[in-house]
């Protein structure tokens, strides 16, 4: 009995030490690299040494009062019940401490609301659920997604160290520079921001707000969507690349020739093996968090695709609610915007021929008519 | 003649359970309303329970990111509106009639009817659950346009919402009539004992505040079925706009659920540092500038909006004030026990544990008045630390103190004292290892409302989510604690303490009768 106890035991211990292993036991902000971020942690330590003051204080004469005027030591209790002289007192002194905290907290946020003259616009658009991005002046658009794979999620395979922090394109940005990040959304309101650069800005439909940093140090920022905005509300991380001038450059003309090149080939025929295995990666970066493993759904609201009226009902029916989702269900984003005509092609496939056995494809080239329609 | 009265008087009663469907008088309609909040509380609490257990591991383990999201929001509505305003109404239905010598509630028949809208609309709460789609999964707050994409649950919480705030608005005007109108000759204004004056206030705040709600609610259901576009921006909307509605009723709502707390811990202090409480008129004037400045810094809880920064100046300022007329409270209270006789009793010990935790809370609230402070911890579990420590600590303790205090001159039966001490301890020490970390976590920046995090928030999670399980047994034992004493406590002596000087206490015999203060004492001397 006691020998399995122990096991036990040992057991339980030994599946808390992965996560023991990434002990952080932080107290304190993530160090910040901007020096805004800086002096938002300074006047953080110096309310917090405020409070130790007034803590010592108050409860300084709480516990005292504990202590010396109890019963049981035979303390005889006072009848007093007024003092104007000592409430006048303890009104003045917290309006003094206030007012001394108020200079400098008015001054740091005008500070930190100052997006003027900034180097360069980036526009960050929420999504259910994953960012947009737009260079304004470079005209240079992607989408962001969690990269973390599903079985981290579910607790098949072991987690990385940036479990849930991890994105498929980063936004990369010049050390030095004073970014100004405009966020708005796709659908409800999301938040973006990065500890790291001390940053946080909702994202609201059918508004812009505006927030800026400057980061000093190069280095790997991550954040996350900080506004419950529906079921994978943890899972659309930030993360934020400062590199070099250099770096900077070359990676954006890597990224608009990137973003310039066509998704597929129009002269080529595409074969139904090769849609639907690139169909399934699609299927699991975008659509496997409502419409579940094997598009199975979870009714109502996110309805199944296997045996569903739509992946096995007409193309044109199919291809029309992903390209502009549902009218009846708010749920279903449009995914025209996010996809290109080869990401389209390949998961219609992969829902009518491996999901469903509707055993029809449409061509990236077919794709690229409908939306010029 | 005597026993004729008596006779008649029986046969008019009914028994079981049509006496309490048809009750009319305070005190049952008061332990009504208590159990009715600590049935809650142990729903609200279990559901508390599964988003820590999700939390305990990163990794999802035990429920889906959708259920996950419908426990935090039937979690805070039913905490926030089924448990701590009911257990609070409660305590006022029993209190209030006995502490300024009035026979009942000014409106008994409303008094029955406010009470009886609760059950309906805890069943709306649940119920929202077996609905296709579930629950809302909006949180508490219920932001628009998220509640725009929610199914049927959504209408039931709405429906819900609207059920709830007739019935605090019934018992507002209800609490408002009574302390006004039915006050025993000599009980003028300032001679209340706190607990009267504060539930005066925070009736105000509550009739003032809750169709404020209702309107925020109505508007979401008109967007949702009825083609309106108050938060949508596409139809010349504004989804902000629903935010500062709600806040407008949110933040006094955070006062409607303190103002009766500082008004148990105002009785209890006193009586057990056998001293009267220091500053009266002070802790008045105080309460009333707290109620009046809750309805001036609404968009401090949404600093990250995008409003202009001339405006988020002014909030920073006018949150700032409120720090003043709290320090006089803990201060007055601190004064009244220094050079007492103080003896340290279950409900004095829990209102120690209010007095040491809510200032803690106050702290933290100083720190996110702070607006670039704020911004750093805006939803973030700092935030989820800062009002638990208001709301647990504060309200629940005070509420936890309230019933030790009065449960004798309720039942007439005492609770055991030393299981009294130890649920204190054990609830004093878990709910500090759940919440206390919960502060490092939003430091690090961990997002509220989130079924899974990154590793770096594993360690404290995995703490706060044993604290919390602690907790939550805690409470279980409080009920044993309170169904020991009304199966087979003690009989309690007329007078259990006796530093208490309220009418309830000097002017009726333990436990109360059934009908007390038929004609009301003469206090004019």
């Amino acid at each position: 009995m006691k020998s399995s106890f122990g096991l036990r035991a040992l057991g339980i211990i030994m599946a808390f030490l992965p996560t023991m292993a990434t002990a952080e036991w932080n107290l304190n902000f993530t160090p910040s690299v901007t020096l805004l971020g800086e002096e938002i942690h300074a006047i953080h330590n110096l309310v917090m040494w405020i409070i130790v003051g007034i803590s010592i204080v108050v409860f300084g004469a709480m516990f005292w009062s504990i202590l010396k005027h109890r019963k049981s030591v035979g303390h005889k209790a006072s009848n007093f019940h007024e003092n104007t002289t000592i409430e006048i007192i303890w009104t003045v002194i917290p309006v003094v401490i206030l007012i001394a905290m108020a200079f400098p907290a008015t001054r740091l946020l005008l500070a930190t609301r100052d997006s003027s003259a900034s180097d360069m616009t980036i526009k960050a658009t929420g999504y259910q659920w994953r960012w947009g991005y737009e260079y304004l002046d470079e005209g240079l658009k992607f989408y962001s997604t969690l990269a973390t794979p599903r079985d981290q999620i579910d607790g098949g395979a072991e987690k990385e160290e940036t479990y849930l922090l991890e994105v498929d394109n980063k936004v990369v940005v010049p050390v030095g520079k004073k970014v100004r990040i405009l966020t708005t959304s796709n659908d409800v309101i999301h938040a973006w921001s990065v500890p790291g650069l001390a940053v946080k800005q909702d994202a609201i439909p059918g508004f812009i707000r505006d927030i800026a940093f400057k980061a000093e140090t190069i280095g790997t920022y991550r954040g996350q969507c900080y506004e419950l905005c529906g079921k994978e509300h943890g899972f659309m991380p930030i993360v934020v690349e400062v590199v070099s001038e250099e770096d900077y450059q070359t990676w954006m003309q890597a990224k608009l020739a990137e973003s310039g090149a066509p998704s597929f080939d129009p002269d080529k025929e595409y074969a139904v093996a090769e849609l639907v295995a690139a169909g399934e990666q699609v299927y699991n970066a975008n659509c496997i968090a409502c419409h579940q493993e094997g598009g199975l759904g979870m009714p109502p609201t996110f309805p199944a695709i296997k045996g569903g009226k739509i992946a096995t009902g007409s193309m044109e029916g199919h291809l029309d609610i992903i390209l502009n989702g549902s009218d009846k269900n708010p749920m279903m984003a449009a995914w025209g915007p996010i996809l290109s005509d080869y990401d389209i092609a390949a998961v219609i496939a992969y829902q009518r021929n491996e999901i469903n056995s509707s055993g029809d494809i449409i061509q990236p080239s077919e794709i690229s008519a409908a939306r010029a329609d | 003649m005597e026993a004729v009265h008596d006779h008649s008087h029986d046969h008019h009663v009914p028994t079981g359970i049509m006496r309490y469907v048809t009750t009319t008088n305070h005190k049952d309609i008061g332990s009504m309303y208590l159990w009715f909040s600590f049935a809650m509380f142990l729903v609200g609490g279990v559901m508390a329970l599964v988003i820590r257990a999700e939390l305990f591991q990163p990794g999802l383990q035990v429920v889906e990111p959708e259920f996950f999201n419908q426990m935090t929001t039937l979690h805070g509505l039913i905490m926030v509106f089924g448990a701590i305003m009911p257990a609070f109404v409660g305590f006022a239905n029993w209190q209030i009639p006995m502490m300024i010598g009035a026979p009942d509630m000014a409106f008994p028949r409303m008094n029955n009817w406010s009470f009886w809208l609760l059950p309906p609309a805890g069943i709306l709460l649940m119920g929202s659950l077996l609905a296709p789609g579930g629950a809302g999964g909006v949180g508490w707050t219920m932001y628009a346009p998220l509640t725009i994409q929610q199914g049927m649950g959504m209408d039931m919480m709405i429906f819900a919402i609207h059920i709830l705030g007739m019935s605090s608005i019934m018992g507002s005007i209800n609490i408002i009539t009574t302390i006004l109108n039915m006050r025993a000759p000599g009980m003028t204004m300032m001679k209340m004992p706190l607990f009267v004056w504060t539930w005066l206030i925070t009736a105000y705040l509550l009739v003032a505040s809750m169709p404020v709600l209702a309107g925020a609610v109505t508007m979401t259901l008109t967007d949702r079925h009825f083609g309106t576009h108050f938060f949508n921006a596409a139809g010349g909307g504004d989804p902000v706009l629903y935010q500062h509605i709600f806040w407008f009723f949110g933040h006094p709502e955070v006062y409607i659920i303190a103002i009766p707390a500082f008004g148990v811990i105002s009785e209890v202090i006193p009586t057990f540092s056998r001293k009267p409480l220091f500053g009266y008129p002070s802790m008045v004037y105080a309460t009333a500038s707290i109620a009046i400045l809750s309805f001036l810094v609404w968009a401090h809880h949404m600093y990250t909006v995008g409003m202009p920064v001339e405006a988020q100046l002014y909030y920073m300022f006018a949150t700032m004030l409120i720090a003043i007329p709290t320090g006089v409270k803990v201060f007055n209270w601190v004064a009244t026990m220094w050079k007492g006789s103080m003896s340290f009793e279950t409900p004095m010990l829990f209102a120690q544990g209010f007095l040491f935790l809510f200032t803690i809370g106050g702290f933290t609230g100083l720190v996110l008045a702070v607006t670039p402070i704020d911004i750093q911890l805006h939803d973030t579990y700092y935030v989820v630390a800062h009002f638990h420590y208001v709301m647990v600590a504060g309200a629940l303790f005070a509420a936890f103190a309230g019933v030790y205090y009065w449960l004798p001159k309720w039942i007439g039966k005492m609770y055991d004292e030393r299981l009294g001490k130890i649920h204190f301890w054990l609830s004093l020490i878990f709910f500090n290892i759940t919440f206390f970390v919960q502060h490092f976590l939003g430091l690090a920046g961990m997002p509220r409302r989130i079924p899974d995090y990154a590793l770096q928030f594993a360690d404290w999670n995995m703490v706060s989510s044993i604290g919390a399980f602690g907790f939550g047994l805690s409470q279980v034992f409080f009920l044993y604690i309170l169904l020991k004493a009304i199966r087979s406590g003690e009989k309690a002596p007329e007078q259990p303490w006796d530093g208490a000087t309220t009418l309830e206490w000097t002017h009726l015999p333990t436990p109360a009768p059934y009908h007390s203060f038929e004609t009301p004492p003469d206090l004019r001397n």
